[in-house]
């Protein structure tokens, strides 16, 4: 257990003993393989700043198959918005540091030639953003927003390129659609731009969706429509959909898992059902019960919790939670958790978890680290590995 | 650290540069050097072991280039020495500049802080005035009050305008055209400053406006303006010698500008003529916009201001 | 309703601006030490012609009226196209027929500069600002301020004397008008546009730089990166337009001020422009002249700032709405 990195970047040797093992849920040899979407291992993800490296991402596993979703929860500052971002390659290459492994569809894409990533953009998997208000080009009508993919990616005409746009506006339920094609965005409602970013995105049909935050900035009123449009285009399209949000609410009834983020890495990881049923990570129980009713203004969340996350710099060498948890003991400060799976297809990073007992979770990391002096890689995940991370999602 | 995510996300390169420029820096200290020098040497140039500019050293001297004995920089077109005229004619050209630039700094400031802060009709009545001074191009503003308030000779028994009279009609002149382009920065500046709570705090403790005015705003508005006047200081300079090549500025003692434009005639056999005076304004006003640079960034003073 | 309000509080702003500017330049005649009459026609008063002229010009520019009298009058004359003139014992040369021929070689001359200028200015400002911090983008600011601090008139004796006459490739004087000789009406003018858009090259550049590094930074940047779209097209199709407003505006009113403003570029390229007419005047001490150009170089300034204000504010809202935020 070697302390913080010097800054600068992520040393192999680096707290790599404590998160290679991240015990997410890596089947690697399962029947659906040929519907698994994305693979993502031990990503890293680092921001250079004058005070040292700012380790956004530390660390996270995950995989995702195709009709599937995966909620990615946290406050701000998780690190959530810079994992999806870090996941599709979209973060600038000046000042950031990515390491670790993503695999879309058996290609490589960590380090993998701008080009050969930027033709996955777009046409095989796409983003909508958080602020309709702001990620939408002012200067350009909607129409040549939505046809640009479509002609650049799949070489269309602008007549099949219109016509395509169209029914796609009419598929997000936009009003008077060849109107909307001609507009500027600063004509519309957030919601309707929302659903103009939806279409943007699934202009290309992509395999893959990404959803960061993407009715934070909208109405309470409209923020169920948009997510219940996701939901729908998701299924038909047979997409994989990675939701990123701050709020438990949102994806309780959406995804097929979730796996919450604390300061850079995933701290419990469970099908939604398993998840809300038995949360196992104090943090998570703080977010459960930081879900807003519907009338609540939307932004007296994070209150819930007090508190700040700590300082992704020099993170100390104990539960980064551990500041702000009610359950801290000496142990948590003294000690990082590992990220093990108890139950199968339920992970969670702590000591002393909601529900678990805490001598389950010593044993299991005992087991962990015996099979880290034994040696190999391998032998380490096996052990995390108790078992098939896409559990029984749906129930 | 609430906001680390959006912060990390969209880490403005700016944001290291403007690092990189609130501290001066080699080429800021390079630039508070070479104004001292070149102040100091127009300050010092009576006492100074130099040449009299005036003088004419003979055929020996006259268009050869820098490095001939006794005259480092080389003499002009009539045999005079050149480091000596540069210097005096900094001692000139920088006393138009600042001169000019002070006074605009002076007025303007009063008049800009006076608008910003008092309001209402004072402030049209002002915001006017400044439009309609800045309505006409700097140039033609300063070149049109030059050859009224000192008209040149005509060569037909007109009335030439003594030296000093030459002179501070230059500084008025293009003090006037600074008076509104400083009044209007001032003037922003003091509305956005004015509105903050410790202004508000202060008038309601009942402190007088003009106290308020003098200790709370200006100096937060100072910055704004020191930045306008270095840059100011700068684009005096070259509008001396802009009126000298146009033939209405000084003529009587050497002056930058003035250098140049009787050095022109002569850029073939004598190019240092022109080039060595040409150099000190450009050494100089690439100082002074570097400086003035820092000093926005520094102070954050808002582009938009301008 | 409310566009139209706004529309003619500005016509009554403009209007009294350029009132007031020809007040001032009224009354900076009076400011002329001696005879107005001997200043303009500095002949002795040796006999009964010069004195019968000199009697009627002073009649003409009503001299022995007090100064509102005076000004009303020239007011009159102005709007009714009588500009002042040239005065001379025998007759007189209207400035309205020297604004006439002067006045689209200065034109021409800000048109082709700012053109040029934008065309240089552009595509550095975005490249300098997708490479903000390599080494062109260093390499770039750092000529950029080189640039602003050489004086145009040094830029201008250099290329006249270097390219001009010692190389020998163009003129360095004088005007052929285009209709007369459109090659050699190119070449004259190479050397003056070069001069002049050299400075504002450096201007737009680190404007455009600096607003488009701004965009960059925007949600509709990385919407447009994630679609896939190459960063050519991000660059010139999604945050060019976004950024440009500065520069547009800065740019127009540079048109505006350089009619006239580019006085020290005319005379030393001797180009019978605005900037010209306005030194000759000055140096004749024809101050009748003067004021009538003056005059309309201001009122073509503020007409362009007008026009530059009315398209920025009414004509755009969506650039307006992009850069509100």
């Amino acid at each position: 257990m070697s302390g913080p990195n010097a800054a600068g970047s992520f040393s192999p040797d680096g707290e790599r003993p404590n998160n290679g093992v991240s015990g997410t849920p890596l089947p690697r040899e399962h029947e659906t393989q040929t519907r698994r979407l994305i693979e993502v291992d031990d990503l890293r993800t680092g921001f250079k700043t004058a005070r040292g490296l700012v380790r956004a991402v530390d660390g996270v596993s995950l995989t995702l198959d195709r009709g599937r979703t995966l909620g990615i929860v946290g406050e701000s500052g998780s690190g959530k918005t810079v994992l999806s971002r870090s996941i599709m390659g979209l973060l600038p290459k000046r000042n950031v540091v990515r390491e670790g492994t993503v695999h879309y569809n058996g290609l490589e894409l960590v380090g993998a030639p701008d080009a050969k990533v930027r033709d996955l953009w777009g046409a095989e998997m796409a983003m909508i953003f958080q602020d309709p208000m702001t990620s939408l080009n002012p200067v350009l009508k909607i129409g040549k927003q939505i046809t640009e993919g479509m002609r650049f990616h799949l070489g269309m005409d602008r007549q099949t390129a219109d016509k395509n746009a169209l029914s796609l506006l009419r598929e997000v339920g936009i009003p008077e659609p060849e109107r909307r094609l001609k507009q500027y965005p600063h004509e519309l409602s957030g919601g309707m731009r929302q659903r103009i970013m939806i279409a943007v995105a699934l202009a290309c049909g992509p395999k893959l969706l990404f959803a960061d935050e993407p009715t934070t900035a909208l109405d309470v009123t409209v923020q169920a429509q948009i997510l219940n449009l996701l939901q729908r285009e998701q299924r038909e399209r047979d997409m994989g959909m990675i939701l990123v949000t701050h709020d438990l609410g949102v994806v309780a009834g959406r995804t097929d898992e979730i796996a919450v983020m604390y300061a850079g890495q995933v701290v419990e990881k469970a099908a939604t059902a398993t998840l809300f049923r038995h949360v196992q990570h104090p943090y998570t129980e703080a977010l459960l019960r930081s879900i807003p009713s519907m009338d609540a203004p939307s932004h007296s969340r994070l209150q819930a919790i007090p508190g700040r996350p700590p300082d992704l710099v020099n993170p100390p060498p104990a539960c980064r939670f551990a500041p702000r948890c009610p359950y801290a003991r000496d142990k948590c400060r003294q000690e990082a958790p590992p990220l093990l799976e108890l139950e199968p297809g339920h992970a969670f990073r702590c000591w002393f978890p909601v529900r678990a007992s805490a001598d389950a979770v010593e044993a299991a990391a005992a087991e962990l680290r015996a099979g880290q002096d034994a040696g190999t890689d391998g032998g380490e995940t096996q052990v995390a590995v108790r078992g098939d991370g896409e559990n029984e999602g749906g129930d | 650290m609430e906001t680390i995510e959006a912060d990390v996300v969209t880490t403005p390169p700016e944001q290291v540069e403007v690092s990189a420029t609130r501290k001066l820096g080699p080429i800021g200290w390079l630039s508070v050097g070479w104004l001292v020098f070149i102040s100091l040497a127009a300050i010092l140039a009576p006492i100074l072991p130099l040449a009299d500019p005036d003088k004419s050293f003979g055929r020996e001297v006259a268009r050869k280039g820098p490095g001939i004995p006794g005259h480092l920089l080389g003499g002009d077109s009539i045999g005079r020495d050149m480091l000596s005229r540069l210097i005096f004619g900094a001692r000139t050209s920088l006393l138009i500049a600042v001169g000019a630039v002070l006074l605009g700094l002076v007025v303007g400031g009063l008049l800009g802080l006076l608008a910003g802060y008092v309001r209402g009709k004072l402030d049209t009545i002002l915001t006017t005035l400044f439009n309609v001074f800045l309505s006409i191009p700097a140039l033609v503003l300063a070149l049109s009050l030059v050859a009224v308030l000192a008209p040149t000779d005509t060569g037909d028994g007109g009335s030439p305008v003594s030296h000093t009279r030459r002179v501070l009609v230059l500084i008025l002149a293009l003090g006037i055209v600074t008076i509104p382009i400083l009044g209007r920065i001032t003037r922003a500046s003091t509305l956005s400053w004015a509105e903050r709570e410790f202004v508000k705090a202060s008038e309601v403790s009942g402190a007088r406006p003009v106290r308020i005015m003098f200790r709370e705003v200006l100096p937060n508005v100072f910055p704004a303006m020191m930045s306008i006047t270095l840059l100011g200081i700068a684009v005096a300079i070259v509008a001396e010698g802009s009126l000298a090549l146009l033939g209405v500025g000084i003529t009587e003692e050497p002056t930058w500008g003035n250098m140049i434009e009787t050095g022109r005639k002569f850029l073939r056999d004598a190019p240092h003529i022109v080039f060595l005076p040409s150099a000190a304004i450009f050494f100089t006003v690439m100082a002074l916009n570097y400086l003035g640079d820092v000093i926005r960034a520094r102070f954050d003073v808002r582009e938009a201001a301008l | 309703m409310h566009l139209a309000r706004e529309l003619g509080k500005r016509v009554i702003g403009l209007v009294v601006v350029v009132l007031l500017v020809t007040l001032f330049t009224s009354f900076l005649l009076t400011l002329v030490p001696g005879d107005p009459v001997d200043t303009l026609i500095p002949v002795p008063d040796e006999n009964e012609i010069v004195l019968e002229r000199k009697a009627q010009v002073r009649e003409r520019l009503n001299l022995d009226e007090p100064f509102p009298v005076r000004y009303v009058a020239w007011l009159g004359d102005f709007v009714t196209g009588d500009m002042g003139s040239f005065f001379r014992v025998t007759d007189e040369d209207p400035v309205a027929d020297r604004v006439k021929d002067a006045l689209p070689v200065s034109l021409q001359l800000v048109v082709y500069s700012q053109i040029f200028a934008l065309v240089v200015a552009v595509p550095l400002g975005v490249l300098t600002a997708y490479r903000a911090g390599s080494r062109f983008d260093r390499a770039t600011n750092a000529t950029a301020f080189g640039m602003l601090a050489l004086p145009n008139f040094v830029l201008a004796l250099v290329l006249a004397y270097y390219v001009g006459v010692w190389l020998g490739w163009l003129p360095v004087n004088g005007y052929v008008p285009f209709s007369e000789d459109p090659a050699e009406h190119v070449r004259h003018m190479i050397l003056p546009t070069i001069t002049l858009a050299a400075s504002q090259i450096a201007v737009y550049m680190r404007l455009l730089r600096s607003d488009m590094v701004a965009t960059l930074q925007e949600d509709f940047i990385q919407m447009a990166r994630s679609k896939g779209i190459s960063d050519r097209r991000v660059l010139w199709r999604h945050a060019l337009r976004p950024s440009s407003l500065t520069i547009l505006t800065v740019a127009g009113l540079n048109v505006g001020a350089l009619i006239g403003g580019a006085v020290v570029v005319e005379i030393i390229f001797r180009l019978p422009g605005m900037g010209t007419e306005l030194v000759q005047a000055i140096l004749s001490r024809q101050y009748v002249a003067l004021q009538g150009f003056v005059a309309i170089i201001a009122i073509f300034y503020v007409l362009v700032n007008f026009l530059v204000d009315i398209l920025y504010t009414v004509l755009d809202p969506r650039i307006r709405h992009a850069r509100a935020r």
